[in-house]
């Protein structure tokens, strides 16, 4: 059985984050990830960030990555474990994963789970025909393989991934017929949604997918007006070709780690479904499995780097690990995170966090 | 909506199957898991549980956040019998 100080599972933007923060403090760390690349989501990313130059903005997620990756195989009190799926956590704290195709143990004195999130997908008929997609395999393919989905492509969901992603597809050459939106407005920063309809990409408010068709893949899809009630509107079908259907309809957060180790969750609609009861420094509600990103409650890249960042000067501290401008960057990092999330865009979040927080720190 | 529209597409459980199932009263995702496999492949429910919870929630006028999830238990992805018996590391 393998024993260290902190193990974090997940390796992408909050995972590394809370690796290098706890290691930098003091703390021995293992890094477990489960695809063969470190980085998660941040390595598709083309776009350059928002928020404040603490936070990387300015910078495109796959650069942060890269300087992330870098930062993180050069600090020797970080043991790396790629290709490493975790299989469970158990009520006396032991952790089993499967690590060079062997089974084996691991004691951590404490965990942060930043395994992210799982994107949600929608029920329609011939929804498993070939040619329809999630956004993260369509940035899968084209950004990390270099691989089009699909000629002429159909986005499904205006938030922040379906806009990006839209755009992204028009810049690797892929005609984007529309975007189809449920809701009555655009729910992507606005800077997003302009680029495409400055390129004539129609956005569909109010449109849903009815059905897909094609033998054996995908050639059309029927799209359809809703209601103020979210019902569809008879006589108001329009057909539209594609070979590509991209569905950006929300992620949920992969929280399977947690119920197995007995955290108390709760389903909260603002951040995705089911998170975990924490308190302001991410701990659970069982004291040594910490949270960070998505798994937390569904956000940008920005605010899991933050949290990583958080709970684990926060944990280094709790091991013994007390850097002397402790107190001033975990201060700064909550700033950091309450501006991530101020104004009208992150009134959401905030909803969302206010029925999940168990009590307030610091 | 169609009843042949896939909901499990690890296990190829349609929304006809499903419904079906809710009819006889089984208002839980593990009753339905249990009776029909749906969530029971590779992706142990990650994509379908949602889509399920929501047809759940439909028929009993229930909130979704009220529909019990299905119990997880380890190991959260399949791994070879190989790997459990041959590791020497597995005290």
């Amino acid at each position: 059985m393998m024993e260290i100080e902190l193990l974090v599972i997940g390796a992408g933007p909050a995972g590394l984050m809370a690796a290098l923060h706890a290691a930098e403090a003091g703390a021995g760390v293992l890094l477990i990830e489960r695809s063969d690349r470190l980085g998660g989501q941040l390595i598709k990313q083309t776009h350059k960030f928002f928020g404040s130059k603490a936070e990387y903005a300015g910078e495109r997620g796959i650069d942060i990555a890269a300087k992330l990756i870098d930062a993180c195989e050069k600090t020797k009190t970080i043991t790396i474990w790629k290709n490493t799926p975790v299989l469970g956590i158990y009520p006396d704290g032991v952790v089993t994963a499967l690590h060079q195709e062997k089974f084996c143990t691991i004691k951590p004195a404490k965990v942060i789970v930043a395994t992210g999130a799982a994107e949600k997908t929608m029920a329609f008929p011939n929804n498993d025909l070939p040619g329809i997609y999630g956004a993260g395999a369509v940035q899968t393919l084209m950004n990390v393989h270099g691989v089009l989905p699909a000629k002429r492509i159909l986005m499904v969901g205006a938030g922040n991934i379906g806009v990006i992603v839209a755009y992204q597809l028009l810049q690797a050459g892929v005609e984007v017929a529309g975007v189809v939106e449920a809701s009555p407005q655009v729910g992507g920063y606005h800077v997003h949604a302009a680029k495409l309809q400055r390129h004539g990409v129609p956005i569909y408010t109010s449109h849903s997918v009815k059905a897909a068709h094609g033998d054996p893949f995908l050639e059309g899809v029927t799209i359809c007006k809703l209601d103020k009630d979210w019902q569809p509107i008879a006589g108001s079908d329009q057909y539209i070709e594609v070979d590509g259907l991209c569905l950006a309809v929300g992620l949920s957060p992969l929280t399977e780690l947690l119920w197995q180790a007995g955290c108390d969750m709760k389903y909260v609609a603002e951040l995705g479904g089911y998170v975990p009861v924490r308190n302001g420094n991410l701990q659970t509600t069982e004291e040594h499995i910490f949270v960070a990103g998505d798994v937390s409650g569904v956000e940008e890249a920005s605010a899991a780097m933050v949290e990583g960042k958080l709970a684990g000067m926060y944990i280094a501290a709790l091991l013994g690990y007390q850097t002397a401008n402790y107190e001033p960057e975990l201060q700064l990092a909550r700033e950091q995170l309450a501006a991530l999330r101020s104004g009208p865009a992150g009134e959401k979040i905030r909803n969302g966090l206010s029925k999940v927080l168990c009590r307030e720190v610091g | 909506m169609t009843n042949d529209t896939i909901i499990c597409r690890c296990e190829d459980i349609t929304l006809g199957e499903i419904r079906a199932q809710i009819a006889q009263g089984k208002h839980t995702l593990e009753e339905i898991k249990r009776a029909c496999r749906a969530g029971m492949g590779p992706c142990q429910g990650r994509t379908c549980s949602l889509l399920i919870a929501n047809e759940i929630a439909k028929a009993t006028g229930k909130n979704v956040a009220d529909i019990p999830l299905s119990q997880v238990r380890p190991p959260t992805a399949p791994i070879k019998m190989a790997s459990l018996l041959g590791g020497k590391k597995h005290d």
